[in-house]
C-alpha cells in the first residue's frame, strides 16, 4: 500500500516485492534496492520511493537524499533510447563538447531531458572507460566511438529512421 | 588451432562482438579449430584484435579486424594458409607496444579466458593462495608485502603492508576486506580491464589480504558503469565458490571467507575510502572524519581494510615470486610496476604497464609512439581531477611517487591523458573544476563553495571576460580549498588549476589581457574569416553553416558575417582548400 497521496500514474508496486524480500532486511541495501527499482520502472517514481520507505523503515527524505546524491538515479521517466554522452578527460580533449552540442541541436533538448516523442533521453556521464575510442557515446548499452558531430547525429538519425519517426 | 578474440569493453565497442558472430556463423561441425574469447589485450588503438594460437603459442596477431574479414580468417585457419590474412597481421612497430612492457598486474589480460577457472589455474592461478594458507602465517604474509614495497595503486600510494598490519592489529570477531573498484578518474580504465579480463586474480589477491588481516567477508565496490566487469566477477565468484576457493574451510584449511559485489551508483567522491564505506552502508557517500581510521572502525563500525583493484592484482604474483623480486623493480621510494591508461592525442593509446623509474617520455614516445597527426606535444595530464598537467620540459621526469608529486601532479590511479597544441590549458582547468564542483559532496564549505567560485572565474576567463587579478584570486582560492577540505577530493581539487597556472601562466594572461586563446579552442575568443585568395566559391561551407552566417556567389569568394557566426568550426572542417582562417 502506498500512502504518498501523490497524483499521477500509479506504479505496479508488486513488481518490487521479490527485490524487497531479498534485500529488504537491512537499510544498508538501500542503494541496491533503488538500482533494482530503477531497472524495473526505468526511473524512481514517487510512489515507489514511498513504498520502499515503508518496507525498509527509512524515511522518504533519506531515500530522496540518496537518490539525488548519486548520478545514476533518475526521478523522471526516460525515453526509449538513453544516450550517454561521455565527458571524460580523453573524450574532452578529443572534442566531446562539439559532439554533445550537435546532438542537443539535432534533438532540440538539453542534457538530462527527453524528446517530446519519448524516443531519446540525453545524459552526460563522467567516463565510460572506452577512452581510446574517444569521443564516445553509449546508446542503450552499445558504444559508438571515434565520433564527429556529424557522425553522432547520423547515429541518432538512423535510430529515428528505424523507429519510423 | 584456436581463434581467440579480445572482447573487453573497448574491443566490443570497436566491433569485436560482430567479428565473433561473423566467424562463428562461418564455422561448421567439420572444422577442427575452436573459437574463444579473452579480455583486454590493452592495445586499444588496434581493436578489434584476433589472435591465432597453436596450443599455448601465439602464432599470429591480427589487428583492426572487422566482420568482413571473417571469411578470410576462417579460410586461412581451415586451410592452414596464414598468408591469406597477412594484411591484418600486426606490424613489428606496433608489437613493441607490448614487448616494451613488464606485465604483472596485467599478466593474464588478453591471454586467458576471463571466465574460465581452468585457464586461470593453468596460468599458476590460486597457487599463491594455497601456499599462503598452508605454509604461511598472516604475519609472514604482511612481512612479504612489506619487503615488496607494494603501495596503494588507487592514488594515494600508501604502503599496503601498513594498512594490512593496522587492520590485523585491530581486535574484533568481524573484519571486512573491501576492494575499491569505483574507478572514478575520467580517463583511467585499468581496474575495469583487470576485473573484466582476469577476475580470479582479484579474488585471489583479496583472499590473501583477507587471510592476512583476519577478515571473514570481502566486498567489491564496483562502478555500475562497468556491466561487463560485474558480470565476469559474478561468474568468477560462483566458480570459486564451487571450487572451495570461497566460503567455508577454503582449500581444506581453517580459513573461511565470503565475497560479494556492491555496485556503486555514480559518485566520484566514493573513491575516498570513508565515503565508500558510507555508500556501502546505503547512505549518501559523504566522507567521515578520521580518526577513527577504517582499520579501527570502518564498514558497520568494524575494522575494515580497503585497497584498490590494481593493488590486489599484484598480490598473488608477489607471493609466487617473492617480495624481493617485486622490489627489484622501480626506484628507491616506488617499487614494482604501474599500469597507465594512455589516451588523448596519442598515436597508440591503451594500457601500459612498466616498472617504476621509467620516464614519462619512455611511455609517451617510447611506447605510445608520440603525438597523433604530426602535432606538437603540449602537456600530459596525470591523476585526473586530483592531478595536474605536466609540460614538455618535464617529460624526462621519472615515474615515481615523489618525483611526480614534485611536478604538482600525482601518480594517481594511472590516467595519462596526452594533449597537443590544440588543447587550451585554461579550458582544461575549467573542465576539471566543472567536474569537481559537480562531484563535491557538499560537506565542507571550502570545497562546496570554493570549487564553485573557481569554476565561475575560469568560465569567465574562457569567455573573454577575465579581469585583472583573476589569476591571483584563483591562487588564493586554491590554498583555501586545499586547507579547508576534509577529504582527498577537496584537498586535491585545486591541483589542475595550480599546475596550469604554474606551467601555462602565459595562456591565462593571453585570455585575460589580449582576449585570445592561443590553442584556438575557446569559441568565444575566436574570429572566423575566409581568405578570398584561397576560396574557390564551392559553397560547401555555406551549406554546412548551421547559423547561415556565410554568403557568396558560386565560384566567387565567400564571406562570414561575424555578427551571426556562432564559431562552431564546421566551416573549417568542411573546407577543402584551407581557406578559412581562425584567429
Amino acid at each position: 500500500m502506498c500512502n504518498c497521496n501523490c497524483e499521477g500514474p500509479k506504479s505496479d508496486l508488486s513488481k518490487l516485492d521479490s527485490v524487497l524480500s531479498e534485500y529488504g532486511d537491512s537499510s544498508s541495501n538501500l542503494i541496491t534496492i533503488l538500482q533494482k527499482a530503477q531497472n524495473i520502472y526505468g526511473y524512481l517514481p514517487k510512489d515507489v520511493i514511498y513504498y520502499i520507505s515503508e518496507k525498509l523503515g527509512v524515511t522518504p527524505a533519506d531515500i530522496m537524499g540518496v537518490a539525488t546524491f548519486y548520478s545514476q538515479f533518475r526521478l523522471t521517466p526516460i525515453g526509449k533510447y538513453l544516450i550517454m554522452s561521455c565527458q571524460g578527460t580523453a573524450c574532452h580533449v578529443n572534442g566531446s563538447e562539439r559532439v554533445l552540442s550537435a546532438m542537443k541541436e539535432y534533438l532540440g533538448i538539453e542534457s538530462g531531458e527527453t524528446t517530446a516523442d519519448g524516443l531519446f533521453t540525453l545524459e552526460e556521464v563522467a567516463c565510460l572507460g572506452c577512452c581510446s575510442l574517444a569521443p564516445v557515446i553509449m546508446i542503450n548499452g552499445e558504444a559508438y566511438g571515434n565520433l564527429t558531430p556529424d557522425s553522432a547525429v547520423e547515429v541518432l538519425k538512423n535510430i529515428r529512421q528505424k523507429e519510423g519517426k | 588451432m584456436r581463434i581467440v578474440i579480445g572482447e573487453g569493453s573497448c574491443g566490443i565497442a570497436a566491433g569485436a562482438g560482430k567479428v565473433h558472430k561473423a566467424i562463428e556463423a562461418l564455422m561448421t561441425s567439420d572444422d577442427s579449430f575452436t573459437l574463444g574469447s579473452t579480455g583486454c589485450v590493452g592495445m586499444c588503438f588496434l581493436e578489434p584484435i584476433v589472435d591465432l594460437y597453436e596450443g599455448k603459442t601465439l602464432v599470429k596477431r591480427l589487428v583492426k579486424v572487422n566482420e568482413n574479414d571473417a571469411e578470410a580468417i576462417v579460410t586461412a585457419v581451415r586451410n592452414n594458409d596464414l598468408s591469406l590474412v597477412e594484411k591484418l597481421v600486426i606490424s613489428a612497430e606496433d608489437e613493441e607496444f607490448l614487448s616494451k612492457q613488464t606485465r604483472i598486474a596485467l599478466r593474464h589480460c588478453g591471454i586467458i579466458d576471463p571466465v574460465s577457472l581452468d585457464d586461470y589455474r593453468e596460468a599458476d592461478g590460486y597457487e599463491a593462495l594455497e601456499k599462503v594458507l598452508k605454509t604461511m602465517t598472516p604475519e609472514q604474509v604482511i612481512e612479504e608485502i612489506k619487503i615488496s614495497g607494494l603501495a596503494g595503486r588507487g592514488g594515494a600510494g600508501f604502503p599496503t603492508w601498513f594498512k594490512w598490519n593496522a587492520a590485523r592489529q585491530s581486535q574484533s570477531d568481524v573484519k571486512y576486506l573491501i576492494c575499491n573498484a569505483d574507478e572514478g578518474d575520467p580517463g583511467a580504465f585499468m581496474d575495469r580491464a583487470v576485473i573484466e579480463s582476469d577476475p580470479h586474480s582479484l579474488i585471489e589477491g583479496m583472499l590473501i589480504g583477507a587471510y592476512a588481516i583476519g577478515a571473514s567477508e570481502m566486498i567489491v565496490y564496483v562502478r555500475a558503469e562497468y556491466p561487463l566487469a560485474i558480470t565476469h566477477l559474478e561468474i568468477a565468484i560462483e566458480q570459486a565458490k564451487k571450487a572451495n576457493l570461497l566460503g567455508k574451510n577454503i582449500l581444506g584449511t581453517s580459513f573461511s571467507c565470503d565475497m560479494h559485489i556492491k555496485a556503486g551508483a555514480g559518485a566520484f567522491v566514493c573513491g575516498e575510502e570513508t565515503a565508500l564505506i558510507e555508500s556501502l552502508e546505503g547512505k549518501r557517500g559523504m566522507p567521515r572524519l578520521k580518526p577513527p581510521f577504517p582499520a579501527q572502525k570502518g564498514y558497520m563500525d568494524e575494522p575494515s581494510n580497503i585497497n584498490n583493484v590494481e593493488t590486489f592484482a599484484n598480490v598473488a604474483w608477489i607471493m609466487n615470486n617473492g617480495g624481493e623480486a617485486f622490489a627489484a623493480m622501480g626506484t628507491e621510494n616506488s617499487k614494482g610496476t604501474k599500469v597507465f591508461a594512455l589516451t588523448g592525442k596519442i598515436r597508440k593509446g591503451g594500457l601500459v604497464e612498466i616498472p617504476m623509474g621509467k620516464t614519462l617520455r619512455d611511455v609517451i614516445y617510447g611506447i605510445g609512439g608520440g603525438i597523433r597527426d604530426g602535432k606538437e606535444f603540449k602537456a600530459v595530464q596525470m591523476g585526473g581531477p586530483s592531478g595536474g598537467c605536466i609540460p614538455k620540459d618535464l617529460l624526462d621526469t621519472v615515474i615515481d611517487y615523489k618525483a611526480l608529486a614534485a611536478t604538482g601532479a600525482i601518480m594517481g590511479s594511472g590516467g595519462m591523458v596526452v594533449m597537443d597544441e590544440s588543447t587550451c590549458m585554461v579550458g582544461m582547468a575549467k573542465f576539471f573544476l566543472d567536474f569537481t564542483a559537480l562531484e563535491s559532496c557538499g560537506k565542507c564549505v571550502h570545497c562546496r563553495i570554493g570549487t564553485q567560485r573557481m569554476q565561475e572565474i575560469l568560465t569567465r576567463i574562457v569567455k573573454g571576460e577575465g579581469k585583472q587579478g583573476d589569476i591571483e584570486l584563483l591562487e588564493e582560492l586554491c590554498v583555501a580549498v586545499k586547507d579547508g577540505a576534509l577529504c582527498g577530493l577537496g584537498q586535491t581539487a585545486p591541483n589542475p588549476v595550480l599546475t596550469t597556472i604554474r606551467y601555462f601562466r602565459n595562456e591565462y594572461e593571453a585570455h585575460i589581457n589580449d582576449k585570445k586563446c592561443p590553442a584556438k579552442e575557446c569559441a568565444e575568443l575566436l574570429t572566423y574569416s575566409i581568405d578570398a585568395d584561397k576560396c574557390k566559391g564551392c559553397t560547401l561551407c555555406a551549406k554546412k553553416c548551421p547559423a547561415k552566417a556565410i554568403s557568396g556567389q558560386v565560384k566567387s569568394a565567400h564571406i562570414i558575417n561575424p555578427e551571426i557566426c556562432i564559431r562552431c568550426g564546421q566551416c573549417v572542417n568542411s573546407c577543402r582548400f584551407g581557406a578559412i582562417n581562425v584567429e
